[in-house]
């Protein structure tokens, strides 16, 4: 008899061709002995401490919280991060991983381009060759990051079918995987796809929660009462929410990057605008047709550009247990200008997507209140994206 | 016994593949009574998805050439119901797992069985996620396709043991396509594929040259050939029937 693996209640599975069922097995099987390996651990604390730079900070933004006037809020620094971003988490643990079963070739999807810099550069370390497929409409956007992966050794294809983006980005990487499994290991850069990703990635990410649980403990001697975090596939959400879901007391808030509004077509608001479906390996809600055809979604956000959401916070979001809420392209451009303004950091415009709705709620919090945003990644990518919304031509 | 077992039955079957609504179903039905007339044994009807993850550029474009035209699975259905009333041959669908879910599973398959579709093909739902249509496909008599690729290896004999219709054996890694050479061991796929179960084995993906049909009949039950074609469909448009007929013809003629 079959048996479905990998279901967040009645999300994930694996819905793939059946060339890559041996290899997401394989991948299983090798994440399962090595995920408890002591030696295998120890090995990638000292790549996340002395490498990537973690500890991430956890920093009291107290101007931000002086001028909304209520909630006292707390800045996940995952923009301090090696390479700029929460992607550096995922991947240091995949390529490690993939080395450790015999893998040489690194394949990876990227949107805004963070996670593909990200790879290239877990691969350039770790010796390994890498292909980054990315959308091309996003090649244009994330010009830089485009650069920076080349510099870095990896190869950059831009995707040209479909709508040019992370979704076609993802079914391309996909497609070459089934082409050559023997040597390559996909490194999937979101809590999304077959089982086993949507796991592996959230623990390699979940070291952004289980720190923050460390440092407000020193720092305030409680827990937070709100967690927030921008969700497109979900992983920095799901890194920052994964060790407090037992606690009730914690509100958990995805921000989903609503475009032009979520009532709107040019929208990328899963949750908030999705209907349940099957689609990149997993089930799961995603913006589609009433056919099942795929929606084409929008965000001045290339990383959270995504017509679906991970399997666990389809989960989280049926039983109640975290929030997920739409926040538009303007309200996400103010933040960005608002948080570089008042704390002196420029925040990547997905994490901006977070900050506008702490920003929202916390001025009608007390003061007694306590929220932590993750800050997944900064922002120098986005600033001549931002500048060309406000109507200034820079040039990168 | 369901009518596609019936297909094998015959000598070597040959199943071609085409993408509904490409460029339109005017022309999807043209192709259809051509493959029929000419000698096809199962005709494999494409049900285009927006991002299909199995397949090369080739079939990627004609599913966009069809969606770009409009069309939808009820006018596929309604389409399947006109084209029944000329042609009997056997018929499956091939296409993606969200369109049979979005559809309603049960409103899908109960459409399949009442326009005689006899079977359904899903390149994303490998054996452990079966579950998700196949009591549907049972209870409405259609047989869900199982596929076997060549990194399926120790898959093969679960998979064999509760595979119905056909088997769909995937020649190659990657996704469809033309190839010039097939490089995996079909013979020995096949040969396993018989310890466990009765069931006629087909081999598709990268096919296309009379040559390699022949040399793939002989290792196995049938051929299926999809890539060769959507390209003569891209190529004629709306001229494409006789073209598609005379390629149909052919390989049937070498393989038989």
């Amino acid at each position: 008899m079959p048996e479905s693996k990998g279901r967040f209640g009645i999300h994930g599975g694996q819905y793939i061709p059946e060339t890559l069922m041996n290899a997401v097995i394989e991948l299983e099987g090798a994440y399962n002995n090595y995920k408890n390996d002591p030696g295998f651990n120890a090995e990638l604390n000292t790549l996340l401490n002395e490498y990537a730079g973690r500890p991430s900070r956890l920093y009291y933004a107290r101007k931000m919280t002086e001028d909304l006037g209520g909630a006292k809020i707390y800045l996940k620094r995952e923009d301090l991060n090696h390479t700029g971003a929460h992607k550096i988490n995922n991947v240091l643990g995949q390529a490690l991983l993939a080395r450790k079963i015999g893998k040489t070739r690194l394949i990876a999807e990227t949107g805004a381009g963070q996670h593909g810099v990200a790879a290239a550069t877990a691969a350039a370390l770790m010796d390994m060759e890498c292909v980054v497929f990315m959308g091309e409409e996003d090649t244009k956007r994330q010009a830089l990051n485009v650069y920076k992966m080349r510099l870095l050794g990896a190869e950059v294809i831009p995707v040209k079918t479909g709508t040019a983006t992370l979704k076609d980005a993802v079914s391309e990487a996909m497609r070459e995987w089934t082409t050559r499994i023997g040597d390559t290991h996909y490194c999937l850069g979101s809590v999304m796809g077959p089982h086993p990703f949507p796991t592996i990635v959230r623990d390699f990410q979940s070291v952004i929660s289980k720190e923050i649980r460390q440092q407000i403990m020193e720092k305030e001697g409680r827990l937070p009462d709100a967690v927030i975090a921008c969700v497109g596939g979900g992983s920095n959400a799901i890194g920052s929410f994964y060790h407090f879901i037992g606690d009730k007391s914690v509100r958990l808030i995805g921000c989903e990057a609503a475009g032009q509004g979520a009532d709107t077509f040019e929208t990328a608001a899963t949750i908030n605008t999705g209907k349940l479906g099957i689609f990149h390996g997993m089930k799961s809600y995603f913006c589609q047709n009433e056919y099942g055809q795929i929606a084409p979604v929008y965000s001045i956000s290339a990383g959270l550009d995504y017509p679906g959401v991970g399997p666990e916070h389809a989960y989280l979001h049926d039983i109640g247990r975290a929030e997920y809420v739409p926040v538009t392209d303007d309200e996400a451009v103010d933040a960005f200008e608002y948080l570089s303004r008042t704390e002196g950091i420029i925040p990547a415009i997905e994490a901006a997507h977070a900050l506008a709705y702490a920003i929202k709620i916390a001025s009608e919090m007390d003061k007694d209140k306590i929220i932590v945003i993750t800050v997944s990644g900064r922002g120098d990518k986005d600033c001549a994206a931002i500048a060309r919304y406000r109507g200034e031509n820079v040039s990168e | 016994m369901s009518r596609i077992a019936d297909v094998f039955k015959n000598g070597k079957a040959f199943i071609p593949f085409v993408t509904c609504g490409d460029p339109d179903l005017e022309t999807t039905g043209k192709i259809v009574s051509a493959m029929a007339e000419n000698g096809a044994d199962l005709i494999e009807l494409g049900i285009p998805f927006s991002d299909p993850i199995a397949e090369g550029p080739i079939i990627q474009e004609a599913n966009m050439r069809a969606l770009s035209g409009g069309v939808t699975t009820d006018e596929i259905f309604d389409f399947v119901r006109r084209i029944r009333k000329k042609v009997s041959i056997p018929m499956a669908f091939m296409t993606y797992s969200n369109i049979v879910f979005s559809y309603g599973p049960e409103k899908f398959i109960a459409a399949c069985s009442r326009t005689g579709i006899g079977g359904l093909i899903l390149a994303d739902l490998p054996y452990e996620e079966k579950d998700e249509f196949e009591p549907l496909c049972k209870k409405y008599g259609i047989d869900l396709i199982s596929l076997i690729a060549p990194t399926s290896e120790n898959r093969i004999a679960v998979i064999a043991k509760e595979a119905s219709g056909f088997v769909y054996i995937v020649s190659s890694l990657g996704v469809t396509g033309v190839r010039s050479e097939i490089n995996a061991d079909i013979g020995a796929m096949v040969k396993l594929v018989r310890e466990y179960t009765d069931v006629p084995c087909a081999v598709g993906f990268g096919i296309s040259s009379p040559e390699q049909a022949k040399k793939m009949a002989g290792l196995a039950d049938g051929v299926i050939v999809g890539s060769a074609i959507v390209k003569l469909v891209a190529k004629y448009g709306r001229d494409s029937a006789p073209y598609v007929g005379e390629y149909v013809r052919n390989i049937k003629e070498n393989i038989r």
